[in-house]
């Protein structure tokens, strides 16, 4: 009894990776079919996104945003996965995720006020298929196995993705959200981007299991684990599981293994108290961004130009779209009164009357 | 006596029961190396290792879930939730399995847990860090609701937590984590459960609150006096189960009472308070018992907190109302 072997369970779940540290290809049958313009478009997004996560950290520090959850190191994670989503999915972030839902549709400005915690920040503009990043680890994940329940009952040939950390696949709606979702064969693909720590706890004391993607096994629904830093894994896994889903053969796990560069959030987090410096620069070897750029520049596609005028676009649009933020209204009790329910009920239409006459002064 | 913050009379306090009991445990997410987002358990696994302060994996049901397992083998859990926000996920574990633990033993379990928390409003969190839940752990029987003002309550009231054979519930106000310093004593002492304290004497009004309001009380007393009304302002500190007898007595003195919460005015401490003082005392109130909270609405992630959070000036004004009536 008790004699199945973890480890050959373990073995099964080696790191995929596409493309290496050096921007050289390693694994030519896994090449997903991307044309010229995607490899650039993806590269383009990488960069811009880079460039946000710095303003952001700027912005955030001049207290022009409220809550930030760094994205440096993770462009590859994010934007490889989105990109390989199309516009009839549907997204669930979780808090670290807000660049899958601008290059999924959201408007910057919209993101800012997320930030910012003002309502409109909120609201999806026509045609994103998206929930606001969820605050509450796992939650999403059991909430995206009904999505996708609800897309496969409608013959939808749409998936839900929804994402977490490392930390969330500890939570029991992590475990539910998979298991719901395998036994009803709905159309989901979940992604954990395992970036090695929740907060200040190490992957390795979340559990005996030495992968993430392994709990797929004790799911009934495939699994794969793939370099995070590598844009081209992350979009084929995806793009695989995605055809797999809208193909009516059911969901599938996702770990892209990758890191965190900034703190956990911008409240005050303090990496050097849980990192060492050490660690980091393992990590920044690894970089995204410099083996992808090495690659396009091998095939032509990519120069130094292309890089410049990406990043002063980005902080043009940032620039903007902050002015965009700044200049909507400022959020009121009455505002959120008028948010709580369909109709107001008795309750609320007392204070409702309070409380504009408490603004009025 | 030294001068602390709250945050290091609580740490103070855990510092304390992990030298006075071994059975004493601290855990939870990022309370080892990191001392806890807000550092409450700063320096802890370095003294005492990481075989009684340690971090556990990511989920809340499984944090809870341990500690009633853990008091089966005799340790005294003192697990802590990051954010109160975060309880949703562990309320089975407390409401249904925790609180409920003695009665299922047939009163033969003790249950020494203390779920320790940060909550409240007012220091620009995201969304569902700052909501004030205490009234639904209230509502359950067999565990306690405790929560601190002060740092000299706050060491001594978790000293009391830790102690009790009984789950507790303690609540810390994020606001009042470093927002001043008050007198604590190094050695080790404790706070009564069930007792509230009157943190100002008066004749004129009773001002009852708990948590940060109580500092708004206090500063509405401060406004008050100034125009020749004299308030009395109680600090429940155990919200569940309330010290009516504290309350009655001072009814009995000022006939007039306002009730003061930070949570949404529906179901909560405030309601029930009220109801128990117009049963026990209706013909020594010469005025309708009112209340401040917040609106009825969700906590606003950071934007318009100010102005959802009660503060002095609704309370001076519904004290006003109350005398004037
Ligand atoms: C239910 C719940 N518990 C705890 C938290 C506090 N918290 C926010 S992020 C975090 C760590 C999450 O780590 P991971 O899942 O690895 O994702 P990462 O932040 O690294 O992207 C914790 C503990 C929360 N937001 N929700």
């Amino acid at each position: 009894m008790l004699k199945n072997s973890i480890e050959d369970i373990e073995n099964q779940f080696e790191i995929i990776q596409i493309l290496n540290e050096e921007g050289e290809i390693v694994n030519k049958e896994e090449m997903p079919d991307l044309s010229d313009d995607d490899l650039k478009e993806l590269m383009r997004r990488m960069v811009y996104t880079r460039v946000l996560d710095q303003r952001s950290i700027a912005l955030n520090r001049q207290g022009r945003l409220g809550f930030y959850a760094p994205t440096a190191g993770q462009e590859a994670s994010q934007l490889g996965s989105q990109f390989a989503i199309e516009k009839e999915d549907y997204l669930l972030p979780a808090y670290r995720d807000v660049p899958q839902l601008i290059w999924q549709g959201l408007p910057l400005s919209k993101a800012f006020l997320f930030s910012r915690g003002h309502f409109k920040g909120n609201q999806m503009p026509e045609g994103v298929n998206a929930m606001s990043p969820q605050i509450i680890i796992g939650a999403q994940y059991i909430q995206a196995a009904g999505v996708g329940l609800g897309l496969k009952k409608r013959g939808e040939k749409a998936i839900a993705i929804t994402y977490t950390g490392d930390g969330g696949a500890s939570q029991g709606d992590f475990y539910e959200g998979i298991n719901f979702a395998g036994a009803y064969k709905a159309n989901n693909v979940f992604v954990v981007q395992n970036n090695q720590f929740a907060i200040s706890v190490p992957v390795e004391k979340q559990s005996a299991a030495n992968t993430v993607a392994q709990k797929s096994v004790a799911a009934g629904i495939p699994g794969v684990r793939v370099d995070g830093m590598d844009v081209l894994a992350v979009y084929k896994a995806v793009r695989d599981a995605r055809e797999r889903a809208i193909n009516g053969e059911g969901p599938s796990l996702i770990e892209t293994v990758t890191y965190r560069y900034g703190p956990h959030t911008m409240a005050g987090d303090d990496p050097t108290r849980y990192r060492t410096e050490e660690l980091d620069d393992e990590w920044e070897k690894k970089d995204p961004l410099i083996r992808f750029r090495k690659y396009l520049e091998a095939k032509g596609l990519w120069s130094e130009e292309e890089e410049n005028k990406t990043i002063e676009t980005a902080k043009e649009e940032i620039k903007a779209a902050i002015k965009e933020a700044d200049g909507v209204e400022k959020q009121k009790v009455t505002d959120l009164i008028s948010i709580m329910h369909e109709e107001l009920p008795a309750n609320l239409k007392e204070q409702m009357e309070e409380y504009k006459e408490k603004e009025s002064k | 006596m030294a001068q602390m913050t709250m945050i290091q009379a609580i740490t103070d306090a855990m510092r304390t029961e992990l030298k006075n009991d071994e059975n004493v445990l601290v855990f939870g997410e990022d309370v080892g190396q990191n001392g806890g987002v807000f550092r409450a358990t700063e320096g802890l696994q370095k003294e005492y290792g990481e075989d009684r302060v340690f971090d556990t994996p990511l989920a809340e049901s499984g944090i809870i879930g341990l500690s009633v397992g853990l008091s089966t083998q005799g340790f005294r859990p003192v697990p802590e939730i990051q954010f109160f926000g975060f309880v949703y996920e562990a309320m089975d574990a407390i409401n249904g399995q925790a609180a409920r633990m003695r009665y299922r033993s047939g009163g033969t379990k003790n249950i020494p847990i203390t779920i320790r928390s940060p909550f409240g409003g007012g220091v620009h969190t995201p969304e569902l860090h700052a909501d004030s839940l205490e009234g639904l752990i209230a509502q359950q029987p067999g565990v306690r609701v405790v929560i601190p003002s002060t740092p000299y309550d706050a060491k001594g009231l978790l000293i009391s937590s830790i102690r009790n054979n009984d789950p507790v519930v303690y609540l810390e106000h994020m606001k009042l984590y470093r927002s001043f310093r008050g007198e604590v004593p190094e050695e080790e002492y404790t706070v009564d459960l069930d007792k509230a304290d009157i943190k100002r004497e008066g004749s004129d009004i009773t001002l009852i609150a708990y948590g940060a309001m109580v500092h708004s009380a206090l500063k509405a007393a401060d406004e008050l006096e100034k125009e020749g009304i004299n308030a009395e302002v109680i600090d429940l500190r155990t919200v569940s189960p309330v010290d009516y007898d504290t309350i009655i007595e001072s009814v009995k003195k000022t006939n007039r009472v306002v009730m003061i919460q930070e949570a949404q005015r529906q179901a909560g401490i405030g309601g029930q308070v009220m109801s128990e003082i117009q049963e026990r005392a209706i013909l020594h109130l010469e005025a309708p018992v009112l209340r401040v909270t917040a609106p009825d609405t969700v906590y606003p992630f950071t934007a318009a907190e100010e102005v959802w959070l009660p503060d002095h000036q609704d309370i001076i004004e519904k004290a006003k109302q109350a005398i004037n009536f």
